[in-house]
């Protein structure tokens, strides 16, 4: 999980708090996988004809959208390493953009799933589908706001390599939300 | 006010110390009655038929509530002014609220002393609004409107200080928390008659109260002594404080989940209840790492050198009591066994102490030595004769928690575990327990015996005081 493309000072990027806090995150997630995994095991079979209902080509698309969006703020970063707040902000804002592709195609697969009665009481596969995806769909749109500050407070000042810890937190964030979803992806729709 | 004590930068901080006197003798109570529901344990017909258990264990954990309510409301009137540097909007108004909720809290323990709990109902005219009934929201309606008025008035005051003056990040972690142990409290007020559905709203003032709001007073009352001793950058405080109400809102407030667990709620909770609340230990982990890297790294030699040690105490036995002994419960596969038994009640005593109860003492601590005009600490005996109280309390305390943890799981085994047809029913279970309520009731008296050593160490402070008459002015 690196934020430049360029040599980096051997400095921590971010706020050391930010990497406490996803730290903190990152907790709450293997604890979820853990148990997603676990259940697995033990049931098997439902499982495997549960995740038989998911579109796993509707969950390429998201992983790609969110990983583009990634790509897009880690650029966003270089620039701002280069003295260059404003191509940042629209570079943010392209991030912004492709990052709602995923919350469109999510929206839709919600809704394809309540249409079909596959509800969060429908079995234990769907409890902790919907706990997992619908916990790290909060995040996504908590990342995407925290982008969306950024692309304002870049447009508005011209951030420099000694003043971008505040944007390379937020970045920070961003990319945690990415690699949940890289773990989340082929554990809920692929593995079987 | 008159008061002129060289010892506080703002003279109104000084209606604090009648909120931590007063705090201090109902923690006393709260002790007492603590003893007799020890000893209630162990010989089920003492004190029959004057104070029966349940209404000791009423008393026992309202005064808990009360006392607590009435330290928070010290430290900040405390605390405020000192951040917000500025005298605080309305003394007097402090002073007034001070006696009302004083009196209507004086005079409900009473009523649940002296009239049987129906007659208190009907006394109070519950039914024109019911909410009594509820474990620790038992207090009378009027007694809770009053809880309201008083809150309010308390707000305002800290509130309009906090306007007028500077916002640092500390006062306004109080404020967040402390407005929303106000706004939690209005749940009390709606009392469904579905029993499900009641608990609901119920949890919702208890755990958001405690694994919520709570929390973020505390933290800032850790964070602004921690700034007083230690004398460590307010940056860095501010940042750890950050990590700390971030973690503590995310665990506490889903956490909630784990106290729908078996109540008629969707299987669901059992999930996001045991997750969430798996990591409800780290933000009492990061308070640990905070107090102790705070007095690591500190500036300066603070003389007082009991309130560090409550400083470190708190978040210590706050990690263990409401962390550690918090998440043994908390999984739904072991809650199936442990829900209700000895072991909520083990969690109960040591959450409440070290996270609560020495956190308030924290705070008196350090502010008391300077409300009373003797400076920055107590002098070197009444400091030994606090740090007696301290380990005497805290010791007692975690016996107390050892002890009913040992009770919880030998009921479990006995009551629960145990094949259908051989397992025992509560009360032969209890009689099973005798020996580890007896060592319980001894170390409820070692807890009562380190309260009074706390208690004359401001005895000694006192005489300390009038040694240096220059120093004080009486009020």
């Amino acid at each position: 999980m690196s934020t430049s493309l360029e040599p980096m000072p051997r400095q921590l990027p971010g706020d050391l708090a930010m990497w406490l806090f996803i730290l903190a995150e990152l907790s709450v997630f293997a604890i979820l996988i853990l148990a997603f995994a676990v259940t697995r095991q033990l049931k098997p079979q439902l499982f495997a004809t549960s995740r038989a209902l998911l579109d796993s080509s509707t969950g390429l698309a998201m992983t790609l959208s969110l990983l583009s969006a990634g790509l897009l703020a880690a650029l966003a970063q270089v620039q701002v390493r280069k003295h260059r707040s404003r191509r940042a902000a629209v570079l943010l804002l392209a991030a912004l953009l492709v990052a709602s592709v995923y919350v469109a195609l999510k929206l839709g697969e919600y809704r394809h799933l309540l249409g079909a009665g596959l509800g969060i009481e429908h079995n234990t596969f769907f409890t902790l589908y919907w706990i997992l995806t619908g916990f790290h769909f909060l995040h996504v749109l908590l990342g995407m706001l925290i982008l969306a500050w950024l692309a304002q407070m870049a447009w508005r000042r011209s951030l420099g390599p000694g003043t971008c810890s505040g944007f390379e937190s937020g970045v920070l964030y961003w990319h945690m939300v990415d690699l949940v979803w890289v773990l989340l992806f082929p554990l809920v729709y692929l593995l079987g | 006010m008159n008061v002129a004590n060289p010892h506080l930068k703002f003279a109104s901080q000084a209606v604090a110390k009648p909120y931590f006197v007063f705090a201090l003798i109902l923690f006393l109570g709260q002790v007492l009655f603590g003893l007799i529901m020890g000893l209630q344990y162990v010989i089920g017909d003492f004190l029959f038929p004057a104070i029966p258990f349940n209404v000791a264990r009423m008393v026992h954990t309202n005064l808990l509530i009360v006392w607590l309510l009435f330290g928070f409301m010290g430290a900040a009137y405390y605390l405020v002014p000192e951040e917000a540097d500025r005298e605080l909007h309305s003394p007097r108004l402090a002073i007034l609220l001070f006696w009302v909720f004083a009196a209507a809290g004086v005079l409900t323990i009473l009523g649940y002393l002296l009239v049987p709990y129906a007659g208190l109902a009907r006394l109070t005219h519950n039914e024109l609004l019911p909410t009594m009934g509820r474990e620790f929201l038992e207090q009378p309606t009027i007694t809770k409107l009053g809880i309201v008025v008083v809150c309010l008035g308390f707000l305002y005051n800290i509130g309009m200080t906090l306007l007028k003056g500077r916002k640092t990040t500390v006062s306004m972690v109080m404020m967040t928390g402390l407005i929303g142990l106000a706004v939690f409290f209005l749940f009390s007020f709606y009392n469904p008659g579905n029993l499900a559905r009641d608990k609901f709203y119920w949890w919702w003032v208890v755990h958001l109260w405690v694994e919520g709001v709570w929390e973020l007073i505390m933290g800032s009352m850790l964070a602004f002594v921690l700034i007083k001793i230690t004398g460590v950058d307010r940056e860095v405080v501010e940042k750890w404080l950050y990590v700390i109400i971030a973690m503590a809102l995310i665990t506490g407030i889903i956490g909630t989940g784990h106290h729908f667990f078996w109540i008629g709620a969707p299987e669901v909770w059992l999930w996001v209840g045991s997750i969430f609340s798996a990591l409800e230990p780290l933000p009492f982990l990061a308070m640990v790492m905070f107090a102790f890297s705070m007095v690591k790294n500190r500036r300066r030699q603070h003389p007082n050198r009991a309130a560090t040690l409550w400083a470190k105490g708190t978040t210590v036995t706050a990690f263990f009591g409401a962390g550690v002994w918090g998440f043994l419960h908390t999984l739904a596969p072991v809650n199936y066994y442990t829900h209700g038994t000895q072991l909520t009640a083990a969690h109960g005593h040591l959450a409440f102490y070290g996270a609560y109860a020495m956190i308030v003492m924290t705070l008196i601590s350090y502010a008391m030595p300077r409300l009373r005009g003797l400076g920055e600490a107590a002098d070197e005996r009444s400091q030994t004769l606090e740090v007696w109280g301290f380990w005497l309390m805290t010791l007692s305390m975690v016996m107390i928690t050892l002890l009913l943890t040992a009770a919880g799981v030998v009921q479990v085994l006995l009551q629960r575990w145990a094949e259908d047809g051989s397992a025992l029913p509560f009360m032969s279970t209890t009689d099973q327990l005798r020996g580890l309520f007896w060592a319980r009731l001894v170390s409820g008296v070692g807890f009562l015996a380190g309260l009074l050593c706390y208690l004359l160490s401001f005895r000694q402070r006192g005489r300390a005081a009038l040694r240096a008459p220059a120093r004080v002015v009486p009020s």
